[in-house]
C-alpha cells in the first residue's frame, strides 16, 4: 500500500513535511507532544538518525511511535553507525513494524557529534544504502541471498544540497541516487531562488519529486554562523540585513515572511516543501498560510 | 612510507620507570625519514631519559642502538648478544618493527616509544600527509589518482556528502574535501564519466587482519597458499 507521501506525490500534490527529532533520553512524549498540534498540516514527519552524531532513540523505534499516534513518519537511516549487515536488518525491521517512507543518507561524521571517540563506519553510503533499499525490494539482498517475505512497496527517497559548491559533483551524486532508486528528493535549506532555479535546471530532468528545503532563519546572527559553519547553506546578505533591522519581538514574524516569500516564488519548480523549524514549529502553520498551502 | 610521531616523553618515562637497564633500539628506515625514530632521535630520547632519571633520584641505564630496520629479521639478530644484559628494550620502530623486536626476544620486556600514523607522503620540510590506508583493494585508476577512502573522512566512494564546504571537509575546514579534488582532477582530465558511475560496494574482506601476503616467487611448488 501506498504512503501518503507516495500517494499526494504520485497525483501531483503539494505536499509539505516537516521533523520529529527522537530525545536524548527516553522521554519520547515530548517529542511527540511538539509534532501532534501539526497533525492536519504536515503529511509525515522525518524521524532522524542520531542527527548530527548525537546519541539519541532509535529513529526506527521514534518512527513506530510516531505511527501509533496516527502520523506518518519518514525513516532515516544513516551510513555512520551501522555496516550493510545492520543497515539492511534494520531496513527490514522497519518495515516489520510499518514503516514504509525511507530517507538515505550518509550521515555526519562522528567526530561532530557527543561521541567523538567512536568508531565511524560508513561501510555504505547514501547511494549504496539505496542500492540496499531496491535490492531488498526486488527480492534479495545486498550478497544476493533470496529473503522470505519481500518488501516490495519501501517508499525510498534521497537528499541533496542545492547549494553545493561546486555544484556539479553535487548534481553528479544526485543523477546517481535517481539512477539507483530515489523515489523523492528533499532538499538542504535554500534562501534564494537564484540558487534554486540552478539546481532545478538540472534536477528537473530526473523526473523525481523535489521538496524544497526551508530552514527558518531565527536571527542575523544565525544566519551568519550558518553561511560560515554549515555546509550548502547560502543566506543572502539582503536577509540578513533584513534581520539585523527587526526587533527581537517581531522577528518570528520577519522569518515567517522570509520563508514564505521563497515558498512563493519557488513553489511551481518543487512538487513540496521540507520545513526544519528547528524548535520554531508553533510558526508553522502562519509559514503555511502565508505561503498559500 | 610509515610515518610515526614519538610519544610525550611522561608517557615514555612511566613506561621505562620500573628498569634499571634499558637498551633503546632505534630503527633507520621509515622512521629516521620522519625524525621520529632514527638514531638522532635515539641519541635525543636516551638523554632526556637519562636527564629525568637523574632528576626524579632513579638509577637507570639508557644506551643506544639504531639497526638499519626492525622489520627485517636479519637486523635484529645484530643485537642477540647485547639483549641479555638488559631489563627492557625501548624501540623507537612503527608498531610493527616493535612486535618483531618483541617476538625475536621474548624473554626481555619490549615497550614502544612511539605512536604508528599513516603511510603518507612528505609534504614538505617536517610534514606529512596520508595518502594510503592499504585497503587491499586499490581504486585509484576510478578517481583521478586521488584516493577516496583515504583522503575523504568518511572514505566515501560514490561523490562528497552534504558536509563538503566550499572545497573543504566537515570533519576538519582546514582539510581539502577529497570529492572535490577528485572533481577537478577528473575535470582537468576530461575524465569526469568516471565519476558518474555507481561505484561497486566497498570490498572489507581484503583487508581482515592480520594480513599476509606471500610472494609467487618464493612460494614453493608444493604450497597451495
Amino acid at each position: 500500500m501506498a504512503t501518503k507521501l507516495q500517494e499526494a506525490l504520485s497525483k501531483g500534490q503539494f505536499v509539505v513535511t516537516g521533523e520529529a527529532g527522537p530525545p536524548k533520553g527516553v522521554n519520547v512524549g515530548r517529542s511527540l507532544e511538539e509534532v501532534e498540534p501539526l497533525k492536519e498540516l504536515l503529511l509525515a514527519y522525518n524521524v532522524t538518525d542520531n542527527q548530527a552524531s548525537v546519541m539519541r532513540v532509535s529513529s526506527l523505534v521514534m518512527s513506530v511511535k510516531l505511527i501509533e499516534h496516527g502520523l506518518e513518519p519518514i525513516f532515516q537511516i544513516t551510513a555512520r553507525d551501522r555496516n550493510r549487515l545492520a543497515i539492511q536488518s534494520e531496513i527490514l525491521s522497519a518495515y516489520v513494524m510499518g514503516i514504509r517512507n525511507v530517507l538515505c543518507l550518509t550521515g555526519d561524521h562522528s567526530t561532530l557529534g557527543d561521541h567523538p571517540e567512536a568508531k565511524p563506519v560508513f561501510d555504505l553510503d547514501s547511494v549504496s544504502i539505496l542500492q540496499a533499499v531496491q535490492s531488498l525490494k526486488e527480492g534479495t539482498d545486498l550478497a544476493g541471498e533470496k529473503l522470505d517475505g519481500v518488501p516490495t512497496d519501501i517508499f525510498q527517497g534521497a537528499v541533496v544540497a542545492p547549494g553545493a559548491d561546486p555544484l556539479e559533483p553535487q548534481l553528479i551524486k544526485f543523477d546517481k541516487k535517481v539512477q539507483v532508486g530515489a523515489r523523492f528528493f528533499q532538499t538542504q535549506g535554500v534562501f534564494s531562488l537564484e540558487e534554486w532555479e540552478r539546481f532545478y535546471e538540472h534536477a528537473h530532468r530526473a523526473k523525481v519529486p523535489i521538496l524544497l528545503g526551508i530552514i527558518l532563519l531565527k536571527s542575523g546572527a544565525m544566519a551568519r554562523f550558518m553561511n560560515k559553519n554549515v555546509a550548502g547553506i547560502n543566506v543572502p546578505q539582503a536577509l540578513i540585513d533584513r534581520l539585523d533591522k527587526t526587533d527581537k519581538a517581531d522577528r518570528p514574524k520577519v522569518s515567517v515572511e522570509i520563508a514564505a516569500e521563497l515558498i512563493r516564488k519557488i513553489r511551481s519548480m518543487c512538487q513540496g516543501v521540507h520545513i526544519m523549524a528547528l524548535g520554531w514549529d508553533k510558526y508553522i502553520p502562519a509559514l503555511l498560510e502565508q505561503s498559500g498551502l | 612510507m610509515i610515518v610515526a610521531e614519538r610519544k610525550p616523553i611522561s608517557k615514555i618515562v612511566e613506561m621505562v620507570a620500573a628498569y634499571e637497564k634499558v637498551l633503546l633500539v632505534g630503527c633507520g628506515t621509515c622512521v629516521a625519514v620522519c625524525l621520529a625514530g632514527g638514531e638522532k632521535e635515539v641519541q635525543i630520547l636516551a638523554q632526556e631519559l637519562r636527564l629525568k632519571a637523574r632528576s626524579d633520584g632513579r638509577k637507570q641505564t639508557f644506551d643506544e642502538v639504531t639497526l638499519t630496520r626492525q622489520c627485517d629479521k636479519e637486523y635484529l639478530e645484530l643485537i642477540a648478544t647485547r639483549v641479555k644484559d638488559y631489563d627492557a628494550l625501548l624501540s623507537t620502530a612503527c608498531g610493527a618493527g616493535v612486535q618483531f623486536l618483541a617476538e625475536r626476544y621474548d624473554s626481555v620486556r619490549v615497550l614502544p616509544a612511539l605512536d604508528t600514523r599513516f603511510i603518507g607522503v612528505a609534504l614538505g620540510a617536517g610534514e606529512w600527509q596520508q595518502r594510503c590506508i592499504a585497503c587491499a583493494d586499490c581504486v585509484l585508476d576510478q578517481t583521478g589518482g586521488i584516493c577516496p577512502k583515504t583522503m575523504c573522512a568518511k572514505g566515501l566512494v560514490n561523490g562528497p556528502c552534504g558536509g563538503t564546504n566550499h572545497g573543504k571537509c566537515e570533519v576538519n575546514p582546514e582539510t581539502d574535501c577529497a570529492w572535490t579534488l577528485i572533481y577537478n582532477r577528473l575535470k582537468k582530465l576530461d575524465r569526469l564519466d568516471l565519476m558518474r558511475g555507481v561505484a561497486p560496494l566497498k570490498r572489507f574482506k581484503p583487508s581482515v587482519h592480520p594480513a599476509r601476503f606471500h610472494h609467487m616467487a618464493y612460494k614453493r611448488f608444493d604450497e597451495t597458499d
